[in-house]
């Protein structure tokens, strides 16, 4: 971790984007654990609408800039704006204009499907009558009608993971924050699951994504990769394969990460 | 020769889950066999069987020629075990757990550490350090080095890569393939469809059945349709009309372009082309290719009726 990093080590930031057309706006972040760097001076601009790919090696510091992102930890220094609020003084309204899912933690087992979705969109802000409303359209839409009244435990992963991300959009944020969203999840729901994403990205709803699968970073308009709390690089998928002479993005990402110091810091 | 894993119909129930249905397979010595599935498709109430840890309720296993309910000490000397979640002590340090389990086995450190050697010399610099601190990548090597320190016959892996990133899932199979090398068997499960192709044989499994077991080369040679990748400026929209066109067997997406499947012979390319073009597509590229592992299990859920659910 060097000290003397200026953050010019990468096309980090294209200079050229109107400030109107940022959604997320990150100027110079630096986040501090003692004297571990998480966040080492990062700066990008996530465009409206756009689906943001976030990928690094366990340990890179992704968790780190999520939680400060979504307004659950604050940061060291830098200038940050999420959906035009501050992260320093408007946190509250930051969660109030995103949506947030990951593998880890997204719906309750021991609720119905219908109370997880109650349970969301009240915490949410909607009204009761917004609820039922959107409720009623939502298992409509996933076909999980029947399945209104049962447990979360007893519905397959799959469902599951689709069920969560409709909950995460359900009061039309205008970014939603997905953390491993598709891991251990069957190829075909995966993708089915990506489906989903397009389908939030086109209706206007920014997506921060982050992904061990480099076959869905190819999905995301651009792909930001961290290095030891660093960008490394951002662009879009092509040009990175092209900058790094790669076939895939498996082996940008493999170029990009093994270049690190060695593990154990 | 015999089998270093034998299993015969093995079935297992949670209220009514069916979490195996009635699984048979068996693992050549010196093998690295792999099971690959997503989650919920059985993989782990399969290892815990097999680690003797809980009992199937129908069926039987043989490691090693011993029965998995009778002689489940046998087995215990026989198999590494490591499980899927992080289960080493994370108060104790790097170097007590180590010994921790070398102990527990009646031996030490020293006298197997040839065998871990490669493995825990990487992490033996932090070896103070308490196992809960660590990275995901140490903590995963850690859990190799102890389900090895008692020199196992048979490996148990239950998802050693799962959220672990690229880099070191990578080094993790090339760990795998020196302990091969060895002549220790190892059985590993992944969701991971791409670490397939770096095992002797594979189990796909998916909703507690096995829907192929093959070479991964057999099992991409068996696929039974001609497959496409094919890419244009526009990649979701082209999702959305190979999807309906009239011969298409599946269209899904796969990094940068999408992979449709088709009934042989019933498709040209200039088919395709010819209707790309008239839904507007640009830059079309149309490309005939061998498919992957994961396009092969993705067949085998469409044929087995499990894509839906």
């Amino acid at each position: 971790m060097s000290p003397q990093h200026h953050g010019t080590t990468a096309p980090q930031h294209h200079g050229t984007l109107p400030p109107d057309d940022a959604i997320i706006h990150v100027s110079d972040l630096v986040k501090k654990f003692g004297s571990f760097v998480a966040n080492d001076h990062l700066t990008f601009d996530v465009k409206r609408g756009e689906i943001f790919g976030f990928l690094g090696a366990n340990g890179a510091g992704k968790t780190t800039a999520i939680r400060i992102l979504c307004g659950l930890s604050y940061p060291t220094s830098g200038e940050l704006l999420v959906a035009g609020y501050n992260v320093y003084t408007q946190r509250e309204k930051i969660k109030k204009n995103i949506g947030y899912m990951s593998q880890k933690f997204s719906l309750y087992d021991d609720l119905t499907v219908f109370e997880n979705i109650r349970f969301y969109a009240a915490i949410y802000g909607l009204s009761k009558k917004e609820i039922y409303h959107r409720a009623g359209n939502l298992m409509k839409k996933l076909e999980l009608e029947e399945a209104r009244n049962k447990l979360i435990r007893e519905i397959p992963l799959g469902w599951k993971q689709k069920l969560a991300f409709s909950v995460a959009i359900i009061h039309d944020p205008k970014i939603v924050f997905l953390d491993e969203p598709t891991g251990g999840v069957d190829p075909i729901t995966r993708r089915q699951f990506w489906d989903m994403i397009y389908e939030a990205a086109r209706s206007g709803i920014t997506v921060f994504v982050t992904t061990h699968y480099m076959d869905e970073a190819e999905y995301c308009d651009r792909v930001c990769i961290m290095v030891d709390g660093r960008i490394a690089a951002l662009d879009t998928p092509m040009d990175l394969r092209e900058t790094f002479h790669a076939k895939t993005m498996n082996d940008v990402f493999l170029k990009l990460a093994r270049a690190k110091t060695p593990e154990g810091i | 020769m015999n089998n270093a894993v034998e299993v015969l119909n093995l079935t297992k129930t949670y209220g009514d889950v069916h979490a195996l249905k009635e699984i048979s397979f068996s693992v050549t010595k010196g093998e690295l066999f792999g099971f690959i599935g997503p989650d919920g498709a059985g993989k782990t109430t399969l290892f815990r069987i097999l680690a003797t840890l809980i009992l199937p309720d129908g069926g039987s296993a043989l490691i090693e020629e011993n029965d998995i309910v009778k002689d489940y000490r046998k087995i215990r000397q026989l198999i590494g075990y490591m499980p899927g979640r992080f289960s080493l002590y994370q108060d104790l340090s790097v170097e007590e757990n180590l010994r921790f389990f070398a102990t527990i086995f009646g031996t030490t450190i020293e006298e197997n550490y040839d065998l871990v050697k490669e493995i825990y010399s990487q992490i033996e610099p932090f070896k103070t350090r308490k196992a809960g601190q660590l990275s995901g990548g140490m903590k995963q090597k850690l859990a190799l080095s102890c389900a090895l320190i008692h020199k196992p016959d048979v490996l148990l892996l239950d998802e050693p890569t799962t959220g672990v990133d690229a880099v070191s899932r990578q080094e993790f199979w090339e760990m795998l393939k020196r302990l091969k090398e060895q002549g220790i068997t190892i059985v590993v499960s992944t969701p991971y469809m791409d670490e397939a192709s770096l095992c002797d044989q594979v189990a796909l499994i998916q909703d507690g059945a096995i829907m192929q077991i093959s070479t991964p080369a057999k099992v991409i040679d068996s696929y039974p349709l001609g497959l496409y990748s094919v890419s244009t400026s526009d990649n979701y929209q082209l999702l959305l009309d190979l999807k309906q066109l009239p011969q298409v067997c599946s269209a899904f997406a796969y990094g940068q372009a999408a992979h449709l499947s088709y009934r042989k012979g019933e498709m040209t390319k200039e088919e395709v082309k010819l209707y790309l073009s008239k839904k507007g597509h640009q830059d079309v590229t149309i490309t005939p290719i061998k498919p992957t592992i994961e396009d092969c299990f993705m067949e085998l859920m469409q044929t087995s009726g499990q894509a839906d659910k």
